[in-house]
């Protein structure tokens, strides 16, 4: 059986740019389920300080992230000195609707036969 | 205004073993306010694992019914702390984050915003030209001649000039509004990148002069909206105007503000820097 994926989602806490309906219903979706998730207030803030969290997060293996631009999300971690894994999936609350990121966080790992 | 502060808590919202799952609405209601205060938050639900641990000290909130476990760290390295959330409202439940964090430094939403250039590596080619453009050196080179950001705390707060010149399309700004500075994907078309197509009928009777005159055109209403050296330069000097007509900004800082003359010297010497740095490659 394959290993789940760590779900991260950000807030976005610090400035109003992702639609907040987008946001909460995305959160109130990760809520709903069973699964176990990180939240973090910002992942902007974090990077402006490199705070070693993001460290913890870019080396846990395979990861799910809510958050914005895709370009933006991996230039920040990049920046911060610990870059993301290549297959990390990347959900932009910017663009995407609360369900299509909601389904993709959740998404099942599909089994693998040894 | 930056805070380097360290994280002084990973709260965890525990719904394992010993503690009554909340409803949904209210585990969303509990997440949302610790988030829009600054804390980060793991969710831990019974049999799914979260992120392994880390340095920061624990508090986990959990219904467990006036029965909250005293927890201790097997390697000693950190401490647990508990608490009791049955039947806490969201407001109850920050204000015992607050209380568990004591007197330990945090940034808070609303009171900054993280505003700083963020590289796009795969497409800089390090022409060093955001180093020469910034006069708040924000901007560095590495000992190996590439183009960092190094002093992010010298950014003003909404600026993204450096952005709106560079060549490449590679500086983002993930605060700001508008694509392609907030790090939406790069039409290469409108980067002005493509190639001149010309209509053949114009190139054969008519004026190709014409048809690149109205490409031209159109371009600029579209992306170059974002992409404008003269919006650049203009929000450059704004930001210099608004440093020193900001009343908030105690004399001592105004006096010490960059003459135009030093203002000149300041670009001057940045693009020495970035000469040097291309030199150097």
């Amino acid at each position: 059986m394959s290993t789940p994926a760590t779900i991260l989602y950000c807030r976005c806490a610090y400035a109003q740019v992702v639609p907040t309906g987008v946001k909460n219903e995305v959160l109130q979706k990760l809520c709903d389920s069973n699964a176990s998730f990180e939240t973090v207030s910002d992942l902007c803030e974090m990077a402006a300080h490199r705070d070693p969290r993001l460290q913890a997060i870019a080396s846990c293996g395979k990861l799910r992230i809510a958050a914005c631009y895709p370009r933006a999300v991996k230039g920040l971690f990049q920046q911060a000195g610990f870059p993301l894994p290549a297959d990390t999936e990347i959900l932009n609350m910017r663009t995407q609707t609360a369900q299509e990121i909601a389904d993709a966080l959740l998404r099942a790992e599909p089994v693998t036969t040894a | 205004m930056i805070t380097h502060t360290h994280r002084p808590l990973r709260v965890v919202l525990y719904e394992g073993n010993g503690s009554i799952q909340l409803p949904a609405e209210s585990r969303a209601k509990v997440m949302m306010a610790l988030l829009d205060k600054g804390y980060t938050v793991t969710r831990s639900s019974l049999g799914a694992p979260a992120m392994p641990h880390d340095e920061r000290n624990l508090l986990v909130l959990g219904a467990f019914e006036g029965k909250a476990p005293a927890l201790e760290d097997a390697t000693g390295k950190i401490t647990i702390d508990t608490c009791d959330i049955t039947g806490l409202e969201p407001d109850a439940i920050v204000a015992l984050v607050d209380k568990s964090r004591g007197e330990k430094t945090m940034n808070e939403p609303g009171k900054w915003k993280p505003w700083f250039p963020v590289i796009d590596y795969s497409r800089c080619t390090n022409c060093m030209q955001c180093l020469s453009f910034c006069l708040f050196d924000v901007y560095g080179v590495s000992e190996d001649n590439k183009i960092q950001v190094q002093n992010n705390d010298n950014c003003k707060t909404n600026c993204p000039a450096c952005s709106r010149v560079c060549p490449e399309v590679a500086i983002m700004f993930p605060k700001y509004q508008a694509g392609p500075i907030n790090g939406d994907e790069i039409n290469e078309h409108e980067a002005g990148r493509e190639k001149i197509k010309v209509d053949i009928s114009s190139l054969l009777g008519g004026d190709i002069y014409s048809a690149l005159k109205d490409r031209s055109a159109a371009a600029k209403s579209r992306f170059s909206k974002e992409r404008s050296p003269d919006k650049a330069l203009d929000e450059r000097k704004k930001c210099l105007t608004k440093l020193v007509g900001d009343g908030f900004i105690p004399a001592d800082v105004l006096a010490s503000l960059p003459s135009t003359e030093e203002i000149l010297k300041k670009a001057e010497i940045a693009k020495a820097r970035a000469a040097a740095a291309l030199a150097a490659q």
